[in-house]
């Protein structure tokens, strides 16, 4: 086994959590050439790359960093592109630490991190865009099938993108008015900055998908009109739609969804309200429901809008907190606190419907339940109060009803996500396939695209099988 | 972009507006609703659908804040950068009989497809329209299809002095009446709901609460109903009024108040004196 290996990644530069906690810039900078040369060297060059199969669309990983390490950055971005159409956003928001890194053979060695794969396919990424600009790979003639991908989200862009590359007439339909789903309306602008989304949207139209927004399907047209116009059809929805605990007082004036909160301040840029005119409110003291990285994107955001104090409630322990470690670092430095084992009951307001404080109750671990994570249990009689002004319930989405609704056919499962075929994609009804947080309940952005990049494979097999049947 | 086709001024600080949506128009039926965003700075607000015909929806705006405000002082012409929808549930529309629709300001542009719809289904429709004063009662000559029109104004310039209450206290001590719909300012929804309550009558109501993206995706808009947490974007607008929970809605339409209060007063400094109202 190689030696000398530096025990530690190249640390990357960020924003001091004073100065960043006051403004919605990215709080990662990035790698500079040296750093990423440094860092390129690190990896073992594995004949047989674990870390390729931790990734969910199996970049060639030792290939595009050997390049790095060889300062062919150009080079290196070509790589990446032929596995990943947004690296960009890959490299800034993958929990890299449960995938490609934490499959790393260095990563393995005692006291050694993982190769920093992750900033390296941003930095490939970032370094093409300054200095490349757009690039687009050679397409192959254009085929007479016109598919559909329904929701422009991280898994309808990947499917997109890969039947476009393949010659197929793309129509992209996106429900807001900027495309980019989650991309867009959820991770802040401080961890993922919009005009990253819309340089890498500017590759996908480049590679001739059309973008229609302001299109909501099963409303401004309906489930049967595409799958008459269109020969195959993606539907990658997201699971959009907030929950609330629904405990008393969820309706008082300070109660808010963190769907809500990210939307207004992210899709309509809210915190620079008056110059834009989508208004949002700035609790004083906050607490966030949950411990996922909606979560911290919503107690990070609290904070950057001027909250004095926010505070992350949980009511199971740090250890089965589902954030990403990152995320909650992050969060740490930049102040922000976390109460384990707390569960609101209630929420208490004035007069006039203005939330005061929280009632919340002790919690502790008892048996595992069917997540595998030890079920919480209230403590009874430990019930405590805290004030607040603003509370964010970040307790997850479910299943968006509107395209569903006006497609009966499809068949759901008892959660009410689209059944599919695991292999696939390939949804109950012919030609209709499936994918991301529609299928799987709320995930990562990157499984996404995983699900949509097989989907555009099994599209392209169902298509061409059809033009064989057709033709014979 | 949405290019406005035609426009003109109903009353003061109302304007009435037809905009090139050609899906959207296809697609609409009574009761539902758009959300529009004028430009890149803008924020998304709902909007009821008045009409929609040929490739064009039609939407009627009142000026209370710097969004409406900026709306109404577009041209034919100008373009709207957003247009989306139709949104919500359609209104029911069935044969019931005798319908009651009663519209208040601005409301009585959101009543007149229903109407107009519950009309072709063969019903009996009585309508009442109230405003303030008399040239707040907009459209009144576009209801000639009703078979009975009530006016009510606070003033007494029109029809009967008083408010919509009174004229629906007048049709229901001297008919019977199978259903009903109310649309206006949430106040006014209110009292016809609780009056209806008191008869025993289904209502109606088109509720009006905050709204971000108007397709079930944030929550702001979340309501009371019968007890339950129902969003009024994707569960309804409309909403049975006995069963409404008015008191939390008057309270949750305030939650911006100031905010709104300040932008407005940022763009009147801005624009000077809104002439165009």
């Amino acid at each position: 086994m190689a030696v000398n290996i530096p025990d530690k990644k190249t640390p990357m530069k960020e924003q001091l959590p004073q100065e960043r906690i006051r403004n919605f810039n990215e709080v990662a900078l990035g790698y500079s050439e040296e750093e990423a040369v440094e860092e390129a060297k690190r990896c073992l060059q594995c004949k047989v790359p674990l870390c390729v199969r931790g990734c969910p669309v199996n970049i060639d990983i030792p290939g595009f960093i050997r390049q790095v390490r060889e300062r062919n950055f150009e080079k290196a971005a070509e790589v990446i592109k032929s596995y990943n159409n947004l690296p960009a956003i890959c490299g800034r928001v993958c929990p890299q630490e449960n995938q490609c890194e934490a499959q790393c053979v260095v990563g393995k060695m005692k006291n050694h991190e993982p190769v920093a794969i992750g900033r390296l396919e941003r930095f490939v990424a970032d370094w093409e865009a300054e200095h490349i600009g757009l690039k687009l790979p050679e397409i192959p003639p254009r085929r007479s099938e016109k598919v559909a991908v329904i929701g422009a989200g991280p898994g309808g862009i990947t499917c997109a993108a890969d039947l476009a590359k393949l010659g197929y007439k793309v129509v992209m339909f996106e429900a807001f008015h900027k495309p980019g789903g989650v991309l867009i309306y959820g991770i802040p602008e401080f961890r993922l900055p919009k005009a990253i989304v819309e340089r890498e949207m500017a590759y996908i139209r480049a590679l001739g998908v059309e973008v229609r927004t302001n299109v909501i399907v099963g409303k401004t047209v309906s489930v049967r009109e595409i799958l008459d116009e269109f020969d195959a059809v993606y539907i990658g929805i997201g699971a959009g739609a907030p929950k609330f605990m629904g405990i008393p007082g969820t309706n008082l004036i300070g109660v808010f969804s963190a769907s809500e909160i990210l939307t207004r301040v992210n899709l309509m840029r809210a915190y620079a309200f008056p110059n834009y005119d989508t208004p949002v409110k700035k609790g004083d003291n906050v607490i966030v429901v949950g411990a996922g990285n909606v979560a911290m994107d919503a107690a990070r955001t609290a904070l950057r809008l001027g909250a004095k104090s926010v505070t992350v409630v949980y009511r199971r322990s740090e250890q089965e907190m589902p954030a990403r470690l990152e995320e909650y670092h992050h969060a740490l430095e930049e102040g922000i606190k976390f109460h384990w084992l707390t569960q609101p009951v209630r929420y208490l307001g004035d007069e006039n419907g203005r939330l005061t404080a929280v009632e919340c109750i002790k919690m502790q671990l008892g048996e595992p339940d069917e997540s595998g994570r030890r079920r919480p249990i209230p403590v009874e009689g430990s019930n405590f109060i805290i004030e607040a002004d603003m509370v964010i319930e970040a307790i997850g989405q479910g299943p968006q009803k509107i395209l569903l609704q006006d497609f009966p056919e499809l068949k759901l499962n008892k959660w009410g996500y689209i059944e599919v075929d695991p292999e696939t994609y390939a949804t109950s009804v012919p030609g209709v396939y499936a994918g991301g947080d529609i299928v799987t309940g709320a995930a990562t952005v990157i499984e996404a695209m995983g699900a949509g990049k097989v989907a555009a494979r099994s599209i392209h097999q169902y298509l061409s099988s059809k033009v064989a049947s057709e033709k014979s | 972009m949405f290019r406005i086709l035609r426009k003109r001024r109903l009353a003061e600080g109302t304007h009435d507006f037809w905009v090139e949506a050609p899906e959207v128009a296809q697609h609409a039926r009574p009761g539902q609703f758009l959300v529009v965003r004028i430009h890149e700075q803008g924020e998304r607000i709902p909007l009821t659908i008045a009409d929609a015909q040929d490739g064009k929806v039609r939407i009627v705006v009142k000026a209370v804040g710097k969004t409406t405000y900026e709306l109404c002082s577009l041209k034919e012409g100008d373009e709207l950068a957003d247009v989306v929808g139709p949104l919500g549930h359609p209104s029911e529309i069935d044969r019931f009989g005798h319908v009651l629709l009663v519209g208040g300001g601005v409301g009585i542009a959101a009543i007149y497809p229903i109407a107009r719809e519950l009309k072709r289904a063969g019903n009996r429709v009585t309508v009442i329209l109230g405003g303030r004063t008399a040239d707040q009662v907009i459209m009144r000559d576009e209801f000639d299809f009703a078979d009975r029109v009530l006016i009510t104004t606070d003033d007494g310039s029109l029809g009967m002095k008083g408010v919509v209450t009174d004229a629906m206290k007048v049709v229901l001590d001297s008919d019977e009446v199978d259903i009903a719909w109310a649309i206006g300012p949430t106040i006014m929804m209110k009292f016809c709901a609780l009056l209806a309550r008191e008869r025993d009558l289904k209502i109606w109501t088109s509720l009006n609460p905050i709204m971000v993206d108007g397709t079930g995706m944030c929550g702001a808009c979340r309501v009371s109903v019968n007890g339950k947490i129902r969003f009024a974007c994707v569960d309804g607008p409309e909403f049975d009024g006995r069963f409404v929970d008015w008191d939390e809605l008057l309270k949750r339409l305030t939650i911006y108040r100031e905010e709104e209060k300040k932008a407005l007063e940022r763009y009147l400094e801005k624009v000077g004196e809104p002439t165009w109202l």
